[in-house]
């Protein structure tokens, strides 16, 4: 079975720091940032642990801001 | 393969839609109205819609709803985006005209508005939001609050003998003769978000078919009014909300 490897990126200036994708990724990779804010005085979200991520895209569905793009390469 | 190969253009499987602005949206962090958003931009890009598209805002919390999605917007007096719905789709036959209210604005106000253009069978889509609150005043009792739930105006809890029952008002447009297609979807897990996105999908198409009204109800959270977390919304959402709104076609003919 080809593995499957995904990445993604945030913006961070638009990301609100809601939790959703950290709540809804199946692999642990979001984390909120525990010290660091945006502009705007939220902790955004990043990719903690990118080497998890599938690139299933479940963060990207829940995000309410669209502030999250994923990529996806099959490993062959 | 190291992170920053992955991240090229050739790879990208989810961006953002074309059609959502530059603007930063003014909903609280975890609002589902930016999802919900999110999925009428993506649908209006896939179905090529971009230009023969008619919104109508309501008063509410999205009624700065035109300053995220680009299409064309018309601002509605409180509850009446139905009614200017109406007149939209008439003058312009060949375009798509969609309402996007919450509860307060369809369920309240609007309820007269609404239901006849429901009964009148207008070829236009209802998008509604229901998060049982009126979360842009600050989060007073609406029709739609579920009993015993705390609001800015109910601090004990929704009373029958003061309040009333919750009023769901799907099942209602249900029953008319004009609405071809009612739903309940709900926008707090992937999932949802994607069966949510066909409704839309579907009911866009209903319209454009001239097959009558489409009520797509977005079952959704208000985590500031509901004081609780984004995540703790969803769980709330989960166990109380969809006891009384439960999710699923009422009505597809």
């Amino acid at each position: 079975m080809p593995k499957v490897q995904g990445a993604v990126t945030v913006d961070e200036a638009r990301c609100k720091g809601c939790d959703l994708c950290v709540v809804a990724c199946p692999a642990d990779v979001l984390m909120l940032q525990p010290k660091e804010v945006n502009d705007r005085g939220y902790h955004f979200a990043f990719a903690a642990r990118p080497e998890a991520c599938i690139g299933c895209a479940a963060c990207a569905t829940v995000c309410p801001d669209a502030c999250i793009e994923v990529y996806r390469v099959v490993l062959k | 393969m190291d992170f920053k190969d992955i991240i090229r253009p050739e790879n990208k499987v989810y961006a953002r839609p074309r059609l959502l602005t530059e603007n930063i949206t003014h909903y609280c962090p975890g609002c589902s109205h930016g999802v919900v958003h999110r999925i009428v931009a993506e649908l209006l890009d896939e179905m090529g819609l971009e230009d023969r598209t008619i919104g109508i805002a309501p008063v509410g919390c999205a009624v700065f709803a035109y300053n995220y999605i680009d299409v064309d917007w018309i601002e509605a007096a409180h509850g009446r985006a139905p009614a200017l719905a109406t007149a939209a789709s008439r003058l312009n036959p060949d375009c798509l005209v969609f309402t996007y209210q919450g509860d307060g604005d369809l369920a309240a106000i609007g309820t007269a508005e609404t239901i006849h253009a429901c009964n009148r069978g207008e070829n236009i889509v209802i998008i509604f939001i229901n998060n049982a609150i009126y979360g842009m005043t600050g989060g007073q009792m609406a029709p739609t609050t579920l009993l015993g739930m705390k609001t800015a105006t109910t601090p004990y809890g929704r009373r029958v003998d003061l309040n009333g029952y919750p009023l769901a008002i799907s099942p209602i447009l249900a029953s008319l003769d004009g609405t071809c297609y009612v739903t309940r979807q709900a926008v707090h897990t992937p999932g949802a978000v994607r069966k949510a996105k066909v409704a839309i999908r579907k009911a866009f198409t209903n319209a454009l078919e001239k097959r009558g009204t489409s009520v797509v109800e977005i079952v959704s959270t208000c985590n500031s009014g509901w004081k609780l977390s984004p995540a703790d919304s969803n769980k709330w959402m989960e166990k109380h909300m969809f006891e009384k709104y439960p999710l699923g076609d009422l009505k597809n003919v």
